[in-house]
């Protein structure tokens, strides 16, 4: 039991915890971006790959509560952790306060993580749910009939004439509202700043930062998440300006 | 050859006891040579407070050469004043010219509770080394040298970690109030040589665990602390702690229990 004790009750094996996470969820943000961008070519491809996961049944439900347990681990961690931290200062606070080292992403992480937990919840309402834009939600459009084949890795997995769900129309649809547009451009933007600081800072947790090479892990980092935002921003970025239709 | 004075202002806390309302005080300081330490200035106050009848601001300071780690004090927002890699006993008032409002504070933190004035109890930090900055190799009389080998970088490495005075400066700078720069030196200097070894993963356990229970917070990786360091330990040993604990957390939860255990 000493081992959930240190992992769960320690401050270092909370933070642990919170990298352990901060890979598991790095790794669907950046899987969920790839298999999104489907979207720019035929609807064959992302509506065939939207049903193959769907089709996935319990392994689908299996993926998605070890990502909610993720989820909540994650900020379970980040709560304790921080209101902690909080106490330890004392009573007094400082008169005069200095930043001297610490990067922009990393001292507005806790205010990037609610933007992104807010974000979390709307687009599982507007996507997965169907509760946020009911009249474009893939359940209550027309169905999409498969013109060809939908391989993985060579595999037939969604084949042609199969009626799938209309999961392109949707996404344009949905991102026809420039408020929606607006706001997921938002949110995804600040989801890479808190992955600027998360992404460098788990290497340093897990031990696996030094200033050998921490050069060239600040400029990885900060080139992946720029491109994970400009990914992010193409899909509502088109359909706003007209390129996705 | 006069060197020509000048005069500053402080805004020092003032706080006559343990657990008691304190409150920001200004003071004029004139007749301040630019070669004085920051320490030397506040003997200039304290020496115009004596005289005047009133109470001396109390302060801690000890070798004032930047070796025993005695000197703490917040100087406008930043652990030991304005400079890299010095203690505020080797801040000089070169550094300040005529007018200079400073604001000096103690370090801050709940395990560092203020006695009196800008004097913290930082024996926080002790407890933190009772708990494991020790190690049980024999040392009797001197052992013939060279017999345990032990790799110049790594000599080298150890003798950085080895560096921390203790003074509490990371812990004072830090958001979080977290000791981890402290004791990833403490546990370092000694995990990384040889004669360290036999306790290394029960070291890491119990150090951190004590300075869990002593209330200190937790890193969040913004390296203020090694920023602020006036031994600039560097941040790479708290991951290297990170990795040791991790270590140690799997080693000592899979190891085969001694017939003769407890538990
Ligand atoms: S008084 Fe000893 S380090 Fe400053």
């Amino acid at each position: 039991m000493d081992l959930v004790r240190n992992l769960f009750c320690s401050s270092i094996g909370r933070k642990l915890v919170m990298a352990v996470t901060g890979v598991v969820l790095i790794g669907f943000v950046a899987g969920h971006l790839v298999g999104n961008l489907q979207v720019f070519e035929s609807p064959d491809r992302i509506n065939g790959y939207a049903h193959f996961l769907q089709s996935l049944g319990p392994a689908l439900w299996f993926a998605r509560m070890f990502l909610l347990a993720c989820v909540g681990l994650h900020i379970w961690a980040a709560t304790v952790l921080t209101l902690e931290s909080q106490g330890a200062r004392g009573d007094e606070p400082y008169r005069v306060k200095r930043w001297i080292s610490a990067t922009f992403a990393s001292r507005y992480m806790r205010g990037t993580g609610y933007v992104v937990l807010a974000f979390i919840l709307y687009h599982l309402a507007h996507f997965t749910v169907g509760l946020a834009q009911p009249a474009s939600f893939k359940e209550n459009i027309a169905h999409y009939v498969m013109k060809g084949d939908y391989h993985v890795l060579g595999v037939t997995v969604t084949a042609a004439g199969t009626e799938v769900l209309d999961v392109r129309t949707m996404m344009i649809r949905g991102f026809g509202s420039p408020f929606v547009s607006i706001f997921y451009i938002v949110a995804v933007g600040l989801l890479s700043l808190h992955l600027l600081h998360g992404a460098e800072s788990l290497f340093q947790t897990l031990g696996w930062r030094n200033r050998r090479w921490e050069g060239g892990l600040r400029a990885a980092v900060t080139l992946l998440c720029a491109a994970y935002f400009l990914g992010n921003l193409a899909i509502p970025g088109g359909v706003l300006l007209g390129v996705l239709r | 050859m006069s060197t020509t004075t000048f005069s500053v202002t402080v805004r020092v806390w003032r706080q006559p006891g343990p657990g008691q309302p304190g409150r920001f005080v200004e003071y004029p300081v004139g007749g301040v040579n630019p070669d004085m330490s920051f320490l030397e200035m506040l003997d200039v106050l304290n020496d115009g407070l004596t005289r005047s009848g009133d109470e001396p601001v109390a302060f801690a300071h000890d070798c004032r050469e930047g070796i025993c780690g005695t000197c703490s004090l917040v100087i406008d927002g930043k652990p030991h004043g304005p400079h890299h890699g010095v203690a505020s006993c080797q801040t000089y008032m070169r550094s300040y010219k005529e007018g200079d409002v400073i604001v000096v504070e103690p370090f801050r933190a709940r395990p560092f509770p203020v006695i009196k004035d800008l004097v913290t109890d930082r024996s926080a930090f002790d407890r933190i080394q009772q708990a494991g900055g020790f190690i049980s190799a024999r040392t009797g009389s001197a052992p013939e040298a060279n017999s345990v080998p032990v790799p110049k970088e790594v000599a080298d490495l150890a003798m950085d970690a080895a560096q921390c005075i203790g003074c509490g400066a990371c812990v004072a700078a830090c958001k979080n109030s977290s000791a981890m720069l402290f004791v990833a030196a403490k546990v370092s200097h000694l995990g990384l040589l040889p004669q360290g070894q036999p306790e290394r993963d029960k070291r890491v356990l119990a150090m951190v665990s004590t300075m869990d229970g002593l209330g200190f917070g937790s890193c969040t990786n913004q390296y203020e602390c090694s920023a602020a360091c006036p031994k600039l330990i560097s941040h790479d040993f708290i991951a290297r702690m990170n990795r040791d604990y991790a270590k140690a957390v799997f080693r000592s939860a899979f190891r085969p229990v001694a017939a003769g255990a407890g538990d």
